[in-house]
């Protein structure tokens, strides 16, 4: 398009031009975002952050495909056996129900995407190459249904060759039923036991002729139109010996939806078996597990992202999916907010790019609070020379890395071993869930918590038998990642010596056991029990056995290892570095509040428009705003029906409050057909908004939407 | 095959038979001149109980190549044979016939194309155009007919006419004089489930005859159930089998087709004392010990379809293990997230509670009502016999703010759980035309699912005090429902 089209022409027209200037589309990419004029490693940190964002994603697959492996082979096992099973069954009415395979999927609509797809992936794989699977979207009528199932069935096996390509495309819309689909079913069987004769045998075990069925999924059950399901069921089930059909509803609230949905003639169309997935909080343990509490993974979250984030899980969607989208944003964030981020990577790297650090980042590192907490605690001099010497800076840069590093590398182990610990104890003092523990571990000293003191407690009125199987466990979780090798010892140490005693004091303990389990559930007079148990308490250090000597010891052990290695993330030296703290942001841009911020636009223009001349005092109109905030600020003082007529009326007084010092007197009575009109464009704005809405009471008044009408 | 002198409950079928019907059934020869006998007689073979059914339909038919009249509509319950008998005598005579089911027939030029492709041959549907009207259809048939002048009667079965009412309105009308219309001798055989007085559409139309498959008897029933026996067992004992069969279902189920399932998944449990030897097959009381109540379970399950027949089977190959299976609606338990539970929560309050009095329940100080008027008259029929109520959005949320111990903002992602819930079906959206301004929600779960959600996530008593006082109030009015008390008993359970 170099030249000018012609535009000349007969008639009048409309001429769209595309502009030219699209073409030479900004070619930055998304890392140019990343790279400022004050800093010049942008893009390696948008190359590290990328390289994060790839194994987060690689990690999220392979968590959802081993926890949905189970459930989708069961379901593949359930379309085999029915692939088999008709074509062996002789009597009609079991002919002519349908398999149907009813998914609980939970909630958690946005997650169900994924297990769709490599479901579908699977049944491809292993069991039939005809697989449709329909949303409810596009199905509004029967018609649409069906032509869904038989798009995707033909347009798929003609692929396989050519010749059938030009009947499909001729493939009238009149001809889109279930009939035309069992001709093409016919010939396209045949002509595959023809071609791949070795195909169809590997899948066939058994003796029986294989009929490939026909899978049709619909992914939300509950979406679609009754109507529309009950008249494909029907027509489904009359071609049942022809068309071996199996469905997969996918259904997010229960079976009983089924029920409701369809009536009885229709459901005994159906042969219906329910299959369960793993729920969605289980999804979210494994996910946490992988990313957020590996030492591996080198970003991490404060506390209160932590919270925002699994707030939003829980209160909100349930859905795992936007969980790790906010994990990626919150990365996105913090690499383009933070330009020490690209000490964010593995060790090694981490290293390498703290000896070559520029000297801008150098002062940037000054700057940081916890570095500045460190230099306090040095020597007077050490202090001058981190102060004013860069070489220095960047050695002791790295050696707060490596410091860092084994600090996280110490730490998850130690926080899974409290957390087997405690996670057994009634009530569950320190949380039920290991991202609970984790969040208070990482704000502030857990052992200055009361839900830690009485955690301690419980554990110190344990049983030998639990006690040692508790510990059995950290030893387990302390072997697999085998470090921290003088712990595991100790440990073992322990738990040899607890073995060795023999049956002394287990009567004892038990019988404490007892008691504080009592404590537990008597309500009425807990102070009096209380009282009793601390005199018991007291009276019991006085004679205490082996056991209670070696308990207590143990218990002292792991209140040493919970001080000494979890401690809370800020005091780390260089944590900024790794850790993303800003919730503030997180929560603005994640839960947003459409609402809030519309009114506040509204009531105080300043706020976004950022005009010296619309900063106003709380409770004024002032004329300088534009005439939306007026109308708007006007009407908040209506009830629920608006006189236009008032409103026009006070708009124009305000108006005219402006004007009134310069301009005579006469014209402000007078009606300004221009400001007349800029009222009806506000009025009409604030309808488009979801504000008002013209009523049919009265023909001069608007109605209010929104609270305060009454 | 069924021969009639060998069964022993025969002579009590008869008995109950009408005498009117027995003389027919007597008289009946099926004597149709135009067609062969051998085939008239398999025909009346292959259809027991519908002999006079089958007679009439033949005597309306007349001689192959003679006109018939030019519709005939035949309603009856489902599973009573009409579309089985239709077809049985369309086959075995061999005559020129369409048989459409009219819900595959998502418009009308389906039908007409299946009509064409099945007198004419498919090149003769091909010439249809895209989206063919009915007088296209006129046109073609009699360019076709003329071609090839019906020699005999030609039938066009129309099975679930009742869908033909939401087709094109002149549709019907138009099938009803079809022979008129093309000039050739076709008959048009509707069948339906519902009467014709349903159908008559406003402009009137020409009235076709009318005919009617009674359902069977319950002697029918037995008479029909036991032609399938097993080739291993007596035919009596299988008619004695499905006698007991009967004397359990027969009180909820009439459909032939239902019934012939249900015997065939439950027999193999019936002859398990024989194979074990336990019972003899004249031994019929202790056969009927041993399935009688099997077979109210499978009332329960199978009939439901809260189990399928499979897993129906399945259970009884492995009996000794003796697992209950899990029915459908066993599942009712939906994990929800912590808002919607409460908006649910606020949504059923919203439903049943009267808006008057929400700022008794809803405001810290609310004023005072006096207690003897309190509600209205109309007021006083409980809530939940007149079902859900219609409320806005805006009263949903305040009742939600209220609901809700903490403050939440009024996000998107709050505003959006609405929406979910509606498409999960727990709300329901009343009236589609202003979703903007002031969008209309009813709550659709039941007191119970309420309050096993509210049970999950009470920390706070006073929404089960609210809960509890709304449902007070509520079975003051109404002491007699039962489930209410329940409810309240539960609710102090807490």
């Amino acid at each position: 398009m170099s030249e000018i089209p012609l535009t000349s022409s007969v008639s009048k027209g409309c001429f769209v031009f595309k502009s030219a200037s699209k073409k030479r589309k900004r070619h930055v990419g998304v890392g140019g975002y990343l790279v400022d004029d004050s800093d010049e490693n942008g893009s390696d940190r948008f190359r590290i952050c990328q390289k994060l964002w790839e194994t987060v994603q690689t990690n999220t697959e392979v968590i959802q495909d081993q926890l949905n492996k189970k459930v989708l082979d069961s379901l593949a096992e359930f379309i085999k056996k029915h692939g088999l099973g008709c074509s062996s069954d002789n009597w009609r009415q079991r002919a002519r129900e349908i398999p149907t395979a009813a998914l609980m999927l939970g909630v958690n609509v946005p997650d169900h995407a994924m297990t769709f797809r490599s479901l579908c992936n699977l049944l491809q794989d292993s069991v039939t190459p005809f697989v449709v699977s329909v949303h409810a979207k596009e199905c509004a009528a029967v018609k649409l249904l069906i032509q869904k199932v038989l798009e995707q069935l033909m347009g798929r096996g003609v692929s396989v060759d050519e010749e059938q390509e030009d009947d499909t495309a001729l493939l009238q819309r009149t001809q889109c039923t279930i009939s035309a689909l069992c001709q093409w079913y016919k010939t396209v069987t045949k002509k595959s036991t023809q071609v791949f004769p070795q195909r169809t045998e590997s899948l066939t075990n058994s003796d029986f002729p294989q009929s490939l069925p026909v899978v049709v999924i619909f992914k939300d059950f509950e979406a679609f139109n009754s109507q529309v399901l009950q008249d494909f069921i029907l027509i489904c089930s009359r071609y049942t010996q022809e068309l071996p059909f199996i469905f997969i509803f996918g259904i997010a609230t229960s079976p009983s939806a089924i029920q409701h949905r369809l009536p009885h003639s229709v459901s005994s169309l159906l042969c219906i078996e329910v299959f369960h997935s793993l729920s969605c909080t289980q999804h979210l343990a494994s996910v946490f597990d992988k990313l957020i509490l590996n030492s591996q993974f080198p970003f991490k979250l404060s506390s209160r992202v932590i919270q925002v984030l699994v707030g939003i899980f829980l209160y909100h969607d349930f859905s795992v999916q936007n969980f790790v989208k906010g994990l990626q944003f919150s990365m996105l964030e913090h690499f383009k907010s933070q330009p020490l981020s690209m000490l964010c990577c593995q060790k090694q790297e981490a290293l390498l790019s703290a000896k070559t650090l520029s000297k801008k980042n150098v002062e940037r590192i000054r700057h940081l609070p916890s570095f500045m907490r460190y230099v306090e605690t040095q020597e007077p001099q050490e202090q001058v020379r981190l102060l004013t010497n860069d070489e220095h800076v960047k050695e002791v840069c790295q050696k707060l890395l490596k410091n860092l590093h084994k600090y996280h590398k110490n730490y998850y182990p130690i926080l899974q071993c409290l957390h087997s610990l405690t996670s057994s104890l009634p009530k569950f003092p320190l949380g039920k869930h290991i991202r609970e523990l984790h969040v208070s571990c990482i704000e502030k000293n857990l052992w200055e918590t009361e839900e830690y003191d009485s955690a301690l407690q419980l554990l110190r009125i344990l049983a030998k038998d639990e006690l040692v199987a508790a510990l059995r466990k950290c030893a387990e979780i302390l072997k697999s990642t085998k470090i921290l090798q003088n712990v595991l010892q100790q440990l073992e140490d322990f738990i040899g010596r607890l073995e060795a005693l023999e049956g002394v004091s287990s009567e004892d303990s038990s019988g404490n056991g007892i008691i504080s389990g009592k404590m537990e559930y008597q309500k009425t007079d807990l102070f009096q029990l209380q009282k009793t148990l601390l005199e018991k308490e007291s009276r019991r250090t006085k004679r205490m056995n082996p056991f209670e000597v070696l308990r207590s010891q143990v218990i002292e052990f792991i209140d040493s290892l919970v001080r000494e290695y979890l401690t809370p993330a800020e005091l780390q030296p260089l944590n900024e570095v790794c850790y993303y703290s800003s919730s503030g942001v997180l929560r603005q841009r994640l839960n947003v509040t459409p609402r809030t911020s519309i009114q506040a636009a509204l009531s105080h223009p300043f706020y976004y428009l950022q005009n010296e001349s619309l900063k106003t005092d709380a409770g004024t109109i002032s004329s300088a705003a534009p005439d939306l905030c007026i109308v708007y600020k006007l009407h908040l003082e209506c009830g629920r029906l608006i006189n236009l007529y008032d409103w026009l009326e006070a708009f124009l007084t305000v108006m005219s409050a402006a004007e009134d010092q310069d301009t005579n007197s006469e014209e402000c009575g007078k009606y300004d057909s221009l400001k007349h009109a800029r009222f009806i464009q506000a009025v009409s704005e604030m309808e488009f908004l979801g504000f008002i809405k013209s009523t049919k009471q009265k023909t001069d008044h608007v109605a209010r939407l929104t609270w305060g009408g009454c | 095959m069924f021969s009639s002198s060998s069964l022993p409950i025969q002579p009590l079928c008869i008995r109950i038979i009408q005498p009117s019907n027995l003389i027919k059934r007597m008289s009946v020869t099926l004597q149709c001149p135009g067609y062969p006998e051998d085939t008239l007689r398999s025909l009346a073979e292959r259809l027991p109980c519908r002999e006079t059914q089958l007679a009439t339909l033949l005597a309306l038919m007349g001689q192959p190549d003679q006109y018939s009249y030019p519709s005939v509509f035949i309603y009856g319950h489902r599973a009573t044979g009409k579309s089985h008998v239709v077809l049985s005598i369309m086959k075995d005579l061999e005559l020129p016939h369409a048989s459409v089911d009219c819900v595959e027939c998502v418009s009308s030029g389906l039908l007409f194309h299946q009509v064409l492709s099945a007198f004419f041959g498919p090149d003769a549907a091909a010439l249809l155009p895209r989206c063919p009207s009915l007088s296209d259809f006129v046109r073609l048939y009699k360019q076709m007919s003329s071609n090839s002048p019906a020699t005999q009667t030609r039938y066009i079965i129309l099975d679930r006419a009742e869908r033909m009412r939401d087709m094109d309105f002149s549709l019907l009308p138009a099938l009803l004089r079809l022979q008129e219309l093309v000039n050739d001798n076709v008959t048009v055989i509707l069948l339906s489930e519902i009467v014709w007085e349903k159908f008559r559409p406003n402009t009137g139309c020409f009235e076709p005859l009318l005919f009617h498959f009674p359902d069977y008897s319950k002697a029918e029933l037995v008479q029909i159930l036991s032609w399938d026996h097993h080739p291993s067992y007596t035919p009596e004992l299988y008619a004695s089998y499905i006698n007991i069969l009967l004397g359990v279902f027969f009180s909820v189920c009439r459909d032939l087709r239902e019934l012939r399932h249900l015997a065939v998944l439950n027999f193999s449990k019936f002859c398990e004392p024989l194979e074990k030897g336990e019972a003899k097959e004249s031994d019929i009381h202790k056969l009927w010990k041993n399935i009688e109540p099997h077979l109210q379970r499978a009332m329960q399950t199978v009939y439901l379809r809260e189990v399928s027949s499979v897993q129906w089977e399945q259970q009884q190959m492995d009996e000794k293990e003796a697992t209950t299976l899990r029915v459908l609606s066993a599942h009712a338990h939906i994990e929800l997230p912590y808002y919607s539970k409460f908006l649910l929560i606020a949504a059923y309050l919203a439903s049943f509670n009267p808006a008057r009095t929400d700022r008794r329940f809803f405001l810290k100080s609310h004023g005072k009502i006096r207690k003897t008027n309190f509600l209205k008259k109309h007021e006083k029929t409980s809530n939940h016999l007149l079902g859900p109520k219609p409320f806005p959005l805006d009263r949903l949320m305040a009742i939600f703010y209220s609901v809700v111990d903490s403050r939440v903002a009024p996000t998107a992602s709050v505003f959006s759980q609405i929406s979910s819930l509606v498409t999960l079906q727990l709300l329901s959206q009343v009236g589609h035309d202003d979703q903007l301004d002031s969008p209309k929600y009813k709550c659709s779960v039941s007191l119970d699912f309420i309050l096993a959600i509210s049970r999950c996530v009470c920390v706070c008593v006073r929404l089960l005090d609210l809960l509890a006082l709304s449902l007070v109030i509520q079975s003051q009015v109404v002491r007699q429902e039962r489930s209410l008390f329940t409810a309240v008993s539960n609710l102090h359970l807490l």
